[in-house]
């Protein structure tokens, strides 16, 4: 077995050099170009400590055991420095063969040549760095943390809980029209949810629904809503979701404006909207997070965790005689969850994880669940405008596809290009934070059909 | 002379007066930074003129409606 000199040469591989490459692109992207640090620093941070092979952070452990009938172990393939991918021969038996499940190394033999073998019984422990559909022990700092927080659905609504007192409902109360522009959004998750199915017609093996539903909400544009979702349907694909979530949305001010100017004219995007919105008691945003939690979980319990921790957190600071809660979920407790969900994040970007076809894939298609997400947005703020008196710039409706605050931001810079006079921030901002609470819905729809 | 008078669209803090009165401007110049929804705004000129006024000075809390400057073109 391994001894104290063993190092963590034997194992390393061009996967993990690439790996280590792509953490490291990420570090420098977060320090030197400033581009979403608080999320690309821990992640390119994980991404380096999980490809030093033996270190052992995202290890989970399981007994690997004998599914034929009696046997007697004729010769072991595989020694403690074997890497084994997923249906390498670990054993042969004169009665068959026993083979890894996933990749993963062997710790620990637990037979020896010539022993008789009996269905069931256990013939090595393995680890491995993949999320598997059956049960394995956390071993590793950054397994546990995955397993007690992301596989658990602790962290992510937990995280909501934070947003929800970061979020000002007032610019959505004020003119609900717009939550039919963050509801239009979502249209972006089922278009790639039906794409990711798709797949199916032109490989062998496409993405199954459970995969294809979390690559789709990966256009509901929200980090934690994509991870909860993830987490609960394919895990196995954790990595490249949150990835493609969280860069799609730091790219949001590129994607976006192509889209929003094939769209709409010039003059549609000059359109002046008054800066003044009207003035929101302070019962309306007291009452709105308790009547939204009420009837949006009423009708789609599953998004229950989620919704419930956001309208909490959003009456902690709305009703404002809770402000230390209120400050301490807005500030030092998001910044501890976003450390653990990052960290953990990036922990399961192992080479053996990540690079695969199909995490390719899944980044390809959460650019077209922002696309069309953006567009349906866009088309939705278009046909409002048909049926209202006083018009609405189509461009807020981009800003439906949620990625507080950035998809505000890009309708007000284009907004003010557009037409100097305009300054369309808080138009934007009502379906911006509308989309969070659509996605997050999509998400309770998602695992109530499939779960 | 006409005149156009610029506002504060929204609640926020001045961050920086990039122009003083005499100025001239062209249409999309930034007249000041607000920071507002832990964002940085700028605030343009909706016409080339000349700065008659500034009615906002850095580190400032402003409201929607108060001035920001007011062009003569």
């Amino acid at each position: 077995m391994f001894n104290l000199f063993d190092t963590g040469f034997q194992f390393f591989y061009w996967g993990n050099l690439l790996m280590i490459v792509i953490g490291g692109g990420l570090i420098y992207l977060g320090i030197s170009r400033k581009m979403e640090p608080l999320l690309l620093l821990p992640i390119g941070f994980g991404i380096l400590l999980v490809n030093l092979p033996l270190g052992g952070m995202i290890d989970y452990e399981f007994e690997l055991s004998h599914n034929g009938i009696p046997g007697k172990v004729i010769s072991i393939e595989v020694n403690s420095t074997t890497r084994l991918s997923e249906n390498d021969v670990v054993i042969r038996l004169d009665s068959g063969e026993v083979i890894a499940p996933v990749h993963g190394r062997i710790k620990q033999l637990l037979v020896s040549p010539g022993q008789e073998v009996l269905p069931g019984q256990a013939v090595a422990v393995m680890v491995t760095t993949a999320q598997t559909p059956f049960p394995t022990t956390p071993v590793g700092l950054f397994s546990r943390i995955f397993q007690f927080g992301i596989m658990w659905q602790v962290i992510p609504p937990l995280i909501f809980l934070s947003l929800g007192a970061l979020t000002d409902f007032g610019p959505m109360i004020a003119n609900p029209r717009t939550l039919l522009l963050g509801a239009a959004a979502q249209f972006g998750v089922y278009f790639a949810f039906f794409a990711a199915l798709a797949t199916n017609f032109f490989m062998k093996v496409g993405f199954t629904i459970p995969e294809a539903a979390s690559i789709g909400i990966i256009g509901g544009a929200e980090g934690p809503t994509t991870i909860f979702v993830t987490a609960a349907l394919a895990p196995h694909i954790i990595g490249a979701t949150a990835v493609a979530c969280y860069s799609y949305m730091a790219l949001v001010p590129v994607i976006q404006p192509p889209i929003i100017r094939l769209l709409t004219t010039k003059q549609e995007r000059a359109i002046y909207m008054k800066p003044q919105l009207r003035e929101v008691s302070n019962r309306e945003k007291i009452l709105f997070p308790v009547i939204a939690a009420v009837v949006v979980i009423l009708f789609v319990p599953l998004s229950a965790p989620l919704i419930g921790m956001f309208m909490l957190g959003n009456l902690f600071s709305m009703s404002g005689v809770v402000e230390r809660l209120s400050k301490t979920a807005s500030g030092a407790f998001i910044d501890i969850l976003t450390i653990f969900l990052t960290l953990a994040i990036g922990a399961t970007m192992t080479a053996e994880n990540f690079l695969l076809p199909r995490t390719l894939l899944v980044l390809v298609l959460g650019l077209v669940a922002f696309a069309t997400a953006t567009a349906a947005g866009v088309i939705m703020a278009k046909i409002l405008n048909i049926f209202s008196r006083e018009k609405i710039n189509p461009m807020i409706g981009a800003a439906g596809v949620s990625a507080v605050p950035m998809a505000a931001r890009v309708v007000q810079v284009m907004g003010q290009k557009a037409n100097p006079r305009n300054f369309l921030l808080m138009h934007a901002m009502g379906p911006n934070v509308a989309g969070a609470i659509g996605a997050a819905i999509a998400g309770g729809v998602f695992l109530g059909m499939i779960r | 002379m006409a005149r156009e008078t610029v506002e504060v669209p929204i609640t926020g803090k001045i961050i920086s007066v990039n122009v003083k009165v005499g100025d001239t401007v062209s249409e999309g110049d930034v007249l000041c930074l607000l920071e507002s929804m832990k964002m940085e705004n700028p605030i343009v000129a909706p016409v080339g003129g000349t700065i008659a006024e500034v009615g906002i000075a850095p580190d400032q809390v402003v409201k929607p409606g108060q001035v920001v400057a007011v062009i003569e073109y």
